[in-house]
């Protein structure tokens, strides 16, 4: 509050001397050991800070921190929810990677989902975002169709549908029958299930679009024109005006769904019916961890493997927040 | 994360006026034909997109033998059979029992997080005290968690506390501000306020109790409803939670109830299946339709500010 209220008060004080005056005034009560006053000024907003924080700081460490340090010690531990957990070092790490080919496979899957679909998705978005950019005049109709599967994509009721649209004879084997490709269900077919899972998650491009689509909207148009006198055609103008202007958004939204990309569950378990089949193929990470944690009750393993991730998750945002100089441009700031 | 500023750009004037002013009468009929493209384009894409919930919503009229043999939109022998045979319900637990009981959960869980995301924003916007940087840190870095670290935990300290087959451990963490998604977008909100207000509402001696409702609180109600909107369709579309701590039929949601829809009846009853599961989006729908401003809004900001 100090800055606004110095402003405040040199407004008022209006002659440049008294400013002065003021100036040192508090330069000198920022310096000079505390005021009683102040003292109790500041024990007081501190009382009230932490007392709007009471339910956040309870949920924080009773419901996060404390489950994740509880989670830690679990990793390296044998526990079954009934007896006591035993001790095994890294035992459960060493399973993960040298005995547990259902995991590798898990992850394996799971890295293809993430790395193919995020930018599948993210592209659409941007495309239909720079579409919808065109015309202002009608667009918010499109913009709100596009949004709703945002809002139900991770539903069981859209899962359910999803598996029909591309169960056999289903209407997606229908229509490319029609078009004389005979390929059959997609649910049962293991090389098929996972382009139906990253369509499920492209179909859902409209949260992306609603936010790159308010990006684009920033971007100042004598940009564009600047660039069409300098003889910028489209692509140029997409490389070195768009892209750049909205790098920031783009990382945003890169980082948000890449993290999002790597939960996927629910429509993982009701499109295998919880088995992660065929063949493994939709077992994604979140799922594998359920029935690891929850049906064999391994839940030591699970810990494991949920620290396996975090850790995943912690390396890739790292690289993502080290390489965003290089690549992310902010307004206002030379590169 | 800084919020965007247009960058000082010397745009040259003379140099744009040949360009926008020949041949105006050909460059407003390709203008014409491009919209007309465009709206085309975006009506085919549009078609596609919302193709699966039109499909689903027709579907729900056709008989469970009908979809093996037909697999189009249209059905050919539309019923309301799928409708009156769900209102029973399934597991000896009537329909309208599990939209209830998604109810409740939803409803508690817009309270919680309201109540518990403002103050918490409010705190980190607006108090200055030892410790809120490193705590709103914290806080941001909550938003990039993957759940699954705490899941398990979660679930050994609720069955501990006897707490599964409650709603506690669904509702409960949204009264402790754990969706730390609310809690930054209302963060973000508030600094947006002017603080004269504040200001002069603490000249005249006014707490931040005081401020805090009756200043801050009118002022980000817009906040306040797309974090409602969105508290609500999250808890009404989740299905892990209640997967592992809801186990007797009757307190079934929504999400878990069409499991049993799904695992059941996959092969005898599909439409079934399809009708509990369109009326289970029916809800979401009605408020996106209502509210769609404030949830495309919501979602603008949020990536624009962050």
């Amino acid at each position: 509050m100090s800055t606004e209220t110095e402003s405040i008060v040199t407004a008022e004080a209006g002659s440049s001397s008294v400013r002065k005056a003021m100036r040192q005034v508090r330069r000198a009560e920022a310096k000079v050991p505390t005021t009683a006053g102040r003292r109790a000024h500041n024990r007081k907003e501190t009382v009230a800070g932490y007392g709007f924080l009471v339910p956040w700081m309870i949920g924080f460490l009773g419901l996060t921190v404390g489950p994740m340090i509880f989670s830690l010690y679990l990793a390296f531990t044998k526990y079954n929810l009934f007896t006591e957990p035993k001790w095994i070092g890294l035992d459960n790490f060493v399973r993960m990677f040298t005995e547990d080919p259902n995991y590798i496979q898990s992850v394996q899957i799971t890295l293809v989902y993430v790395l193919v679909g995020t930018p599948i998705k993210l592209a659409a978005a941007l495309g239909i975002a720079m579409l919808l950019n065109y015309r202002d005049r009608g667009s918010g109709f499109f913009r709100s169709s596009f949004y709703a599967p945002s809002l139900i994509g991770a539903s069981v009721s859209v899962a359910i549908v999803w598996r029909a649209m591309f169960s056999t004879d289903g209407p997606v084997d229908d229509t490319l029958s029609f078009f004389g490709i005979n390929i059959g269900g997609w649910v049962g077919n293991v090389a098929l299930v996972i382009p139906m899972m990253i369509l499920l998650a492209v179909w859902q491009f409209g949260a992306p679009m609603v936010i790159f689509l308010a990006g684009l909207k920033q971007i100042p148009q004598e940009l564009y024109e600047a660039a069409e006198v300098d003889g910028a055609g489209p692509w140029h103008k997409f490389r070195n005006v768009t892209i750049p202007m909205l790098s920031s958004v783009i990382f945003f939204n890169l980082l948000l769904e890449l993290i999002n990309a790597f939960q996927v569950f629910a429509s993982a378990y009701i499109i295998s019916n919880g088995s992660g089949g065929p063949a493994g193929m939709t077992n994604f990470y979140t799922l594998y961890l359920y029935k690891r944690g929850f049906a064999d009750l391994q839940m030591g393993y699970a810990s494991a493997m949920a620290w396996v991730l975090v850790i995943a998750v912690a390396i890739i945002a790292f690289i993502l927040f080290k390489t965003q100089k290089s690549w992310v441009h902010y307004a206002g700031e030379n590169r | 994360m800084t919020t965007f500023e247009a960058p000082r750009v010397e745009v040259v004037e003379n140099a744009l006026e040949p360009g926008t002013s020949t041949q105006p009468r050909r460059r407003v009929k390709r203008r014409t034909i491009n919209t007309v493209i465009w709206f085309v384009v975006l009506l085919a894409f549009t078609a596609i997109v919302l193709y699966p919930l039109l499909w689903l919503f027709l579907s729900t009229f056709k008989p469970s033998s009908e979809f093996a043999q037909n697999p189009g939109l249209i059905p050919e022998n539309p019923t309301f059979d799928n409708y009156t045979k769900v209102v029973e319900g399934i597991a000896g637990t009537p329909l309208y029992q599990f939209f209830a009981n998604s109810f409740f959960i939803a409803i508690m869980a817009v309270i919680g997080t309201l109540i518990s995301s403002a103050l918490a924003a409010y705190a980190f916007a607006r108090i200055k005290f030892r410790g809120v940087g490193i705590l709103f840190a914290a806080m941001i870095g909550t938003l990039l968690l993957p759940f699954h670290v705490i899941i398990i935990p979660q679930y050994i300290m609720f069955q501990k506390l006897e707490l599964v087959d409650t709603y506690v451990p669904l509702i409960l963490p949204k009264f402790l501000a754990t969706e730390a998604f609310f809690v930054f977008l209302i963060v973000q909100f508030i600094r947006n306020i002017p603080r004269d207000m504040d200001e002069a509402a603490r000249i005249d001696g006014a707490g931040h109790i005081r401020i805090f409702f009756s200043i801050i609180v009118p002022l980000i109600k817009p906040a306040l409803i797309t974090s409602a909107i969105f508290t609500f369709i999250w808890t009404w579309n989740d299905f892990l939670g209640p997967l592992l701590y809801v186990n007797s039929p009757e307190k079934y949601p929504l999400p878990i109830a069409l499991r049993l829809y799904n695992d059941a009846t996959s092969t005898s009853d599909y439409g079934a299946t399809v009708a509990v599961s369109f009326l289970a989006l029916v809800p979401i729908l009605i408020f996106f339709i209502v509210f769609q401003r404030f949830l495309v809004a919501g979602v603008a900001t949020q990536g624009l500010k962050g």
